[in-house]
């Protein structure tokens, strides 16, 4: 990784009573790449980004975004600076208007407002393909919609950097594709990329980098392909080789 | 009969503007305000001793309860309600309880326990009215409190629908975290509801004061009014506020037609029987009252940017 780090993490730890959920992770992403996080299930990868975003506090460790400390920011300061998450489990703002949803995203953590906010909206809904759902409520939304909203709202933001929590599962192969595509597109915009995903050939084709996790540390990182070839890899996460 | 619906109708507009604020705490800072009553009370002698020791004129009175209120709420929200809300539901409960007492006996010891009322400062606007036909007759107070109501719910709608504030404030009242995930500073929005909240209660007071007397201990009975108002109408829906306010004015007024304890009996009635059909399971009574209430209600409420540009 030639790049300097845009967000990095040393020494974190993050313990719910006695059970150890992160364990002394440090992580580096560079700026512009596409890094890939897998594990098994209960492995920290969640935890991982929630600490990222702030909506967690790290028991012990520091978080760095552009070579200055964020570790006491919380989670909306942590989005106006660009650092932005979505969720595995999609949490719509029911009773507003998809497009509504996007505008609180555009206008709270993009700063936007007026005309401004709502271009932005509507780009996102473009790009996400939920243009024509803008003025439904959002509680009448499938999975699949409530999965395209969180990245609609992710990506009004302008985020510098994108951490996308499992957000290929349950979706269908030509659905997968238009997926990688947008992700691709949003790569070679110049956006920094954190991807959890549990559909692995999505993952490996579309990373500069992976890391696999389990029980709350990193055991292997490096190349795509290479870290899926890594024998203890192939062990913890699925108990057999992987290919 | 006439004469008492509508008297009840404009009796409903007070009702509407106190259980604005307590529904708007409910909704946005998730907690239910048990001083909210005793602070509309404040509202009322905060105004009383705006005139009487500052001097000033009654309109300056209101003009400066006001922000004082808001500020208020802001400051209990920052230092108080917002650590009382990390210990779990109980404990604002407990916090804006002990908060009513202590209103209630700072009140009575700094201004008396006997009744005020702010209509002796408002010249003869306290019994000011209009003779209308079939021998109807409506007071200038109670129609400009009803219009002063309707303004204040109309605004507020407005702000919740097309302003960032309150949409972040509808986004925080469905899910705070995801919020903050959005940009949003939860906590900020939480203080802005609450000092909204606090100002409606003194509004709320005020009016309470220029149409009747207050005493310190007059705020729990007012809040038992705006929680009817608020169960009635259904909750997170401001335009239903007010037509719960109105059925329960109307109610009122209807009971004391018969007679006098018949004012709070009937309102009470109205509010057992509507809360007895919102918890009963879903069945073609229920359904049918509760379509009926929501078709006023979604009539009234006003299409946003999105739905109406969207809506062909």
């Amino acid at each position: 990784m030639s790049e300097p780090a845009i967000l990095s993490c040393a020494g974190l730890r993050k313990s719910f009573g006695r059970f150890q959920a992160l364990s002394a992770v440090d992580i580096s992403v560079g700026r512009g790449e596409a890094l890939g996080v897998v594990g098994p299930n209960g492995a920290g990868k969640t935890t991982l980004f929630a600490i990222l975003a702030g909506a967690l506090r790290p028991s012990d460790g520091s978080i760095a975004f552009e070579g200055r400390d964020v570790t006491s920011m919380d989670a909306s300061q942590r989005c106006r600076y660009g650092i932005v998450r979505t969720h595995q489990i999609p949490r719509p703002f029911l009773g507003m208007t998809v497009i509504e949803n996007v505008l609180v995203a555009a206008m709270n953590g993009g700063g936007l407002s007026g005309e401004a906010a709502w271009a932005a909206a509507e780009a996102a809904l473009e790009q996400t393909e939920l243009a024509q759902h803008a003025a439904r409520p959002t509680q009448t939304l499938g999975l699949l919609d409530r999965k395209r909203l969180e990245l609609a709202r992710a990506l009004a933001m302008n985020p510098r950097v994108l951490l996308l929590d499992e957000i290929g599962g349950g979706l269908t192969e030509a659905e997968l594709e238009g997926l990688l595509e947008l992700v691709a597109r949003l790569k070679r915009s110049g956006m920094t990329i954190v991807w959890i995903e549990h559909v692995l050939h999505a993952l490996v084709a579309s990373v500069d980098r992976l890391i696999c996790m389990s029980e709350g540390r990193v055991i292997a990182e490096g190349a795509p392909a290479a870290v899926m070839a890594d024998k203890a890899v192939a062990q913890t996460y699925l108990g057999r080789g992987v290919q | 009969m006439l004469e008492a619906i509508v008297q009840g109708v404009l009796l409903g507009g007070y009702y509407a503007v106190i259980a604005a604020g307590l529904s708007l705490m409910l909704g946005v800072v998730r907690f239910i305000n048990l001083a909210h009553g005793d602070l509309a009370v404040l509202g009322a002698y905060l105004a009383l001793a705006a005139i009487a020791f500052l001097g000033l004129p009654v309109w300056w009175a209101f003009a400066l309860v006001l922000p004082v209120m808001a500020g208020i709420g802001w400051g209990l929200q920052r230092f108080l309600f917002a650590r009382t809300l990390e210990g779990g539901f109980l404990l604002p409960l407990l916090a804006t309880f002990g908060l009513g007492a202590v209103l209630q006996n700072g009140m009575q010891g700094i201004f008396g326990s006997e009744t005020r009322s702010l209509a002796n400062y408002m010249g003869n606007l306290s019994w000011a009215g209009w003779q209308l036909p079939f021998g109807l007759y409506v007071g200038v107070l109670p129609v400009l409190t009803f219009a002063a109501a309707v303004i204040v719910l109309g605004g507020l709608q407005v702000m919740l629908s097309f302003t960032k504030i309150g949409r972040a404030m509808r986004a925080t009242s469905t899910d705070p975290e995801a919020a903050e995930l959005q940009g949003v500073d939860a906590r900020r929005v939480q203080r802005v509801a609450t000092a909204i909240a606090f100002m409606l209660a003194g509004l709320a007071g005020m009016f309470l004061a220029m149409r009747a007397q207050v005493t310190p201990y007059a705020g729990p009975a007012q809040l038992i009014f705006a929680f009817q108002a608020v169960i009635i109408g259904g909750i997170g829906s401001l335009w239903g506020t007010l037509i719960g306010g109105i059925a329960l004015g109307v109610a009122q007024s209807l009971g004391a037609s018969i007679s006098a304890q018949w004012f709070q009996l009937a309102g009470h009635f109205l509010f057992f029987v509507v809360l007895a059909i919102r918890m009963s399971s879903a069945g073609p009574t229920r359904e049918r009252v509760l379509v009926w209430f929501d078709r006023i209600a979604d009539a009234l409420r006003l299409r946003t940017r999105g739905e109406r540009k969207h809506a062909d």
